[in-house]
């Protein structure tokens, strides 16, 4: 949290969050089958470690919106998408928890169709 | 001085390991036609009879992050470990270690920054796929040294597509000034037009056939000045959403020399995206 403030909304911070998971097989399984308690434990004792760091040194000021929070829970990558979020973390991702539930591909296309409403430009994802 | 044995760009597909290993049932009706054009475009390199290469590419989220993102990196460093979990998980590519040229490293970050590129430098780099699907397709016996030039394609704000030109240009003008009787391949990989993660991705074709098709022309003629006159930052996100790679194709264009044609061009027209790829050889082809 920002001093004296509320969270401030941040593509940096969900993309941190989809960058951590990502990298780590325990993290997207658990994310996959308990996405309410991951994204409450990440954001309590992770969304402050300063990656690529010493681990003693921590953040002090970074923190979910409750959309930001809300998006993560319901694993919606069509308002990721839209919010910003880098679209290769989201896909790579997604693909990770969510392709074997499907046949060759075909999740993968069905990730595009969702977006199909979307026209140029797409949102900025510059952090 | 060192001798430019081959200039080589291409795009980088993370499937070609799996397709091209693949066997029976679960190989699929496309990987004959791509394996047999990668290998022809193997030849072109080991035809070059090269000692070292310097490998330009762009990490995809794996060592480089958002807390510290540099726009143009050096590695040097004597090995370099491979490929990553997620490349493992998703394209089934197996983990590699490359040994480092530092001499050539150190060569090129003391060149860059005294012409101007303020290039920062890694010590301890493990490398992903962009840099190690070339290997694959180009040196699959991964037996020589690696100098890996990285760039920012991926995280905006990005460098002018004019910047990648110019580093192009300088890596060649620095490679033929090195102090070595060394046989150096430059080697780049990059994308045409691209979709990941948005509408258009996983398509039949490549997101943007027309922009496919003047871009090869342009790389296979060494038409910078017309590629430069239509392509910018903007532009980019037209063919699709994560054509701002075809940026590493500008820095190769940059480093074949304006007007130059390309000894070997090639193509194949995948689902989601088209593969390309191109040779130059600056001392003459090889016989």
């Amino acid at each position: 949290m920002v001093p004296g403030g509320g969270a401030v909304v941040s593509k940096y911070l969900l993309n941190k969050f989809l960058f951590t998971v990502d990298r780590d097989p325990e993290l997207v399984e658990r994310y996959r089958s308990d996405p309410a308690g991951t994204v409450e434990w990440w954001e309590r004792d992770m969304a402050n470690t300063i990656l690529n760091c010493h681990s003693v040194e921590k953040s002090t000021w970074l923190a979910f919106t409750d959309e930001e929070r809300r998006v993560l829970v319901e694993q919606d990558h069509v308002a990721l998408f839209g919010m910003g979020a880098h679209p290769f973390l989201t896909l790579t991702l997604f693909i990770a928890m969510f392709e074997r539930d499907h046949g060759p591909l075909e999740y993968q296309i069905a990730y595009g169709q969702a977006l199909k409403h979307l026209s140029l430009p797409y949102p900025d994802i510059a952090t | 001085m060192a001798t430019v044995a081959a200039v080589i760009a291409s795009t980088h597909h993370p499937f070609y390991y799996r397709a091209s290993t693949s066997t029976g049932d679960d190989r699929p009706p496309f990987a004959d036609e791509w394996q047999a054009k990668i290998e022809t475009f193997r030849e072109t390199l080991t035809r070059a009879e090269p000692d070292v290469l310097v490998m330009v590419g762009s990490d995809h989220f794996h060592q480089l992050w958002l807390d510290n993102m540099p726009q143009f990196l050096v590695g040097k460093a004597p090995y370099y470990d491979a490929n990553w979990y997620n490349e493992e998980r998703e394209f089934g590519l197996p983990r590699m270690t490359l040994a480092g040229d530092e001499e050539l490293s150190q060569h090129l970050l003391r060149g860059g920054l005294d012409r101007d590129f303020d290039l920062a430098f890694s010590n301890e780099l493990r490398i992903d796929h962009s840099i190690t699907c070339p290997i694959i397709t180009l040196r699959p016996q991964a037996d020589l040294p690696i100098v890996p030039v990285y760039t920012n394609i991926f995280a905006p704000p990005l460098p002018q597509p004019k910047r990648f030109v110019q580093l192009g240009k300088a890596i060649r003008e620095m490679v033929e000034s090195w102090e070595s009787d060394k046989r150096v391949a430059i080697i780049g990989t990059g994308h045409l037009s691209l979709e990941l993660g948005g509408p258009r991705q996983f398509g039949e074709h490549g997101p943007d056939p027309e922009f496919d098709r003047k871009a090869v022309e342009w790389i296979a003629t060494g038409d910078i000045e017309g590629c430069c006159g239509e392509v910018s930052l903007d532009s980019l996100h037209l063919p699709g959403n994560a054509t701002h790679g075809f940026m590493d194709f500008m820095l190769m264009m940059g480093v074949a020399g304006e007007g130059v044609k390309a000894d070997h061009v090639d193509s194949l027209d995948l689902f989601h995206t088209m593969e390309a790829y191109f040779t130059w050889y600056p001392e003459g082809a090889p016989s």
